[in-house]
């Protein structure tokens, strides 16, 4: 058996870091079903919450912007499907970005008393978010059987958008977790950055609405926002052309998160071997 | 072979005085950093800096290497790095300078239990527990029935470990840890908990992984336990590793050295001297009557408990009163001499505690005067505080012993009647 050799050195981040983190993909595996199995322990309604609230929530939003304030939507689509789309992905956004950014500290009876790489804490409160993700879009394919409202070929590029909400919420999120552990106020600003983000992105209106709106100053700055395109794309995969994307949106959101990406990774890996000195 | 050698090990902690340690507040460091970018000048909390932040070093240039199969303790007081060390060989954190090359899989058991929730059943719990402690489905699968088996809780396997009881919960963890099958194990203080039962059954199965040829790294403060188990001991004071080498020898300095400061207390004028207008104490002393080359108190030991007063009475009837009390504060005795008249001067007594008679602990002794057997003159409640180590000959077994007192009374079994079972 070939001797398994360690140097341990202030400053010195492990060689094989990766290959460490495959090997301990089992350990990714099993905080993941921990997290998804303690979730609803003693409630009466169980995994049905995954359901009921982004249903209700759908069903307030469209009170409010369609029937209240009275927002145009989509020509063709019915506003509900396209606040549940909205919905969907942002939602799967927001509670990953928020997981990742506070697993450090949920953990750190773990990051006190053993070693593994830091990545597994942040990477399994994602894998919890991408299921609730799934049951979320289950109810999705439901209400569009409802409505009679059936895909087309733009539904393969689905996966690109998932990915790219995916990473975006660990471009933002691993910052925050690593400022988290040293900083609480983190803690403070996540729910808030969340509330902001659900109306500074097209969730519960159409994009559309903000073309209108071209001349504005305030109209590139509305498209700084990464999520934007991300949002509008999803929508467009699932709803198909009469649903307003602007692709040149996309490619804002992919440099930002490729940028924050690797930022954020190295942020990360050069502080992960003191979280438990600042935790 | 070297499994491990540590050169030069530091490991430096900064003590926020004002704040305490732990989260600081976003503004002052943004309010700091924003200050420098814009006026280059230090901010109010910098130039205050090296009044509220002090460097503490937990580890001070430690050196030391583990050979194959080494079973090394660990001790020292709270607080003297032992547990630092522990977490920088685990890759818990990192340390400040030096460098450590291990060979070899580790597996450190810093606390029983690590990550279990309370929510999960035990069987569940098993399964994370163990993938935390870094072993495969495969290999938890294989262990389990005898993980169950070791810790004894069969019956409650599917049910919520917040259900268990503190020992279930305690014998869980440690019956998973038993069964990682690493090249080195880092064990830190396990045997603090559990009943004497398990405790045993600890000790044992940590001499099978030591007697298969692996090596093991012991923090403890149960030096009979360590005494049994390892073959070498590193000794820390205020993060130096101020001693290794063979753990008998080493164990006896480090008892040595918490016993020894506390033996005698002196006062050499009545000015400064604790009491009333009565009586003065003048010195508490305790002189222990070692054999062989003994350097500290065990229960072996006999010694004298001494005692020196004033007395500024011109005739009275004067007695002495001893307490011998545990560190809860109960009495273990009393004892008192006889009534008799003193003039005034210096008073001495002496009462002789023999050995095989306290049990190991510490303890604290206290004197009391009394006038005419009846009116209590002055009573010196914080005496002298000493501790008694523990020594056992033959016995297998290093749990803590029961009860205060540990004398050797005439006790044995004989044999009444043979074969009347298998008629």
């Amino acid at each position: 058996m070939k001797t398994h050799e360690v140097v341990i050195e202030p400053g010195r981040s492990e060689k094989n870091y990766w290959r460490d983190l495959w090997k301990n993909r089992e350990l990714l595996y099993i905080l993941s079903m921990r997290d998804i199995s303690v979730r609803y322990k003693q409630t009466i309604l169980g995994t049905s919450w995954s359901l009921i609230r982004p249903l209700i929530t759908m069903m307030i939003m469209f009170f409010v912007f369609s029937k209240v304030a009275k927002l145009k939507g989509d020509p063709g689509i019915p506003y509900p499907l396209m606040i549940l789309a909205g919905l969907t992905i942002w939602t799967f956004f927001s509670n990953s970005f928020t997981q990742i950014s506070t697993s450090i500290t949920a953990n750190s009876n773990l990051v006190t008393k053993v070693y593994f790489p830091r990545l597994i804490m942040p990477l399994s409160s994602s894998v919890v978010s991408f299921i609730d993700f799934l049951v979320a879009l289950g109810l999705f394919v439901v209400l569009t059987i409802w409505y009679q409202f059936w895909p087309d070929w733009h539904i393969l590029f689905l996966p690109f958008f998932i990915l790219l909400a995916l990473l975006a919420s660990f471009a933002f999120g691993l910052i925050f977790a690593v400022l988290n552990v040293k900083f609480r106020d983190i803690g403070q600003l996540i729910p808030f950055i969340v509330q902001i983000g659900f109306y500074a992105c097209p969730i519960a209106y159409s994009s559309r609405l903000v073309e209108e709106n071209a001349g504005e100053w305030w109209h590139p700055i509305y498209y700084m926002n990464p999520m934007v395109g991300i949002i509008d794309g999803f929508k467009w995969s699932l709803l198909g052309e009469k649903a307003f994307f602007n692709p040149t949106s996309v490619i804002n959101s992919v440099v930002i998160i490729t940028i924050f990406l690797f930022i954020s990774i190295y942020f990360f890996r050069k502080r992960e071997n003191s979280f438990v000195d600042d935790i | 072979m070297a499994v491990i050698t540590a050169e030069d090990i530091s490991k430096r902690y900064i003590i926020d005085h004002k704040r305490g340690k732990g989260s600081t507040s976003i503004k002052d460091a943004l309010g700091d950093q924003i200050r420098k970018v814009f006026n280059g000048k230090k901010s109010p909390h910098e130039e205050t800096e090296h009044i509220e932040h002090e460097d503490f070093w937990a580890l001070k240039d430690v050196n030391f290497s583990v050979e194959q199969g080494d079973r090394i303790g660990i001790v020292g007081h709270n607080g003297a790095g032992k547990s630092t060390l522990l977490k920088v060989l685990s890759k818990i954190t990192e340390p400040t300078t030096g460098r450590i090359h291990i060979r070899g899989r580790i597996a450190s058991l810093l606390e029983v239990g690590t990550g279990f929730h309370p929510e999960l059943t035990g069987r569940e719990n098993i399964f994370l527990n163990g993938a935390i402690l870094g072993m495969t489905r495969e290999e938890i699968r294989k262990q389990f029935d005898a993980i169950v088996d070791f810790g004894g809780i069969e019956k409650f396997l599917d049910t919520p470990v917040k259900r268990y009881s503190s020992g279930m919960y305690v014998r869980l963890g440690f019956a998973i840890a038993a069964h990682l099958d690493p090249e080195i194990l880092i064990i830190d203080e396990v045997l603090a908990v559990g009943d004497a039962e398990f405790q045993k059954k600890s000790l044992g199965k940590m001499r099978d992984v030591s007697a298969s040829g692996r090596t093991i790294l012991f923090v403890s403060h149960n030096m009979t336990a360590v005494q049994a188990l390892c073959n070498r001991t590193l000794y820390f004071e205020r993060g130096q590793l101020i001693e290794q080498g063979e753990t008998n020898q080493v164990v006896a300095s480090y008892l040595s050295k918490i016993s020894k400061t506390k033996l005698i207390r002196e006062w050499n004028t009545p000015e400064e001297a604790p009491g009333n207008d009565l009586v003065r104490i003048k010195k508490i002393e305790i002189l222990p009557e070692y054999v062989d080359n003994q350097i500290f108190i065990d229960v072996r030991t006999p010694f004298r408990v001494r005692f020196e007063y004033w007395n500024f009475m011109d005739k009275a009837n004067l007695n002495l009163s001893l307490h011998m009390n545990s560190m809860t504060g109960e009495c273990i005795f009393n004892v008192g001499t006889q009534s008799q008249p003193y003039s005034k001067g210096l008073i001495a007594g002496e009462c002789l505690v023999p050995g095989h008679f306290l049990n190991d602990g510490t303890y604290n002794v206290s004197m009391m005067i009394v006038k005419d057997t009846v009116t209590p003159l002055y009573n010196m409640e914080e005496g002298l505080i000493f501790d008694v180590a523990d020594y056992r000959d033959g016995v297998a077994w290093y749990g803590k012993w029961p009860g205060y007192v540990r004398p050797q009374l005439k006790f044995h079994t004989e044999m009444m009647e043979e074969n009347i079972l298998n008629d």
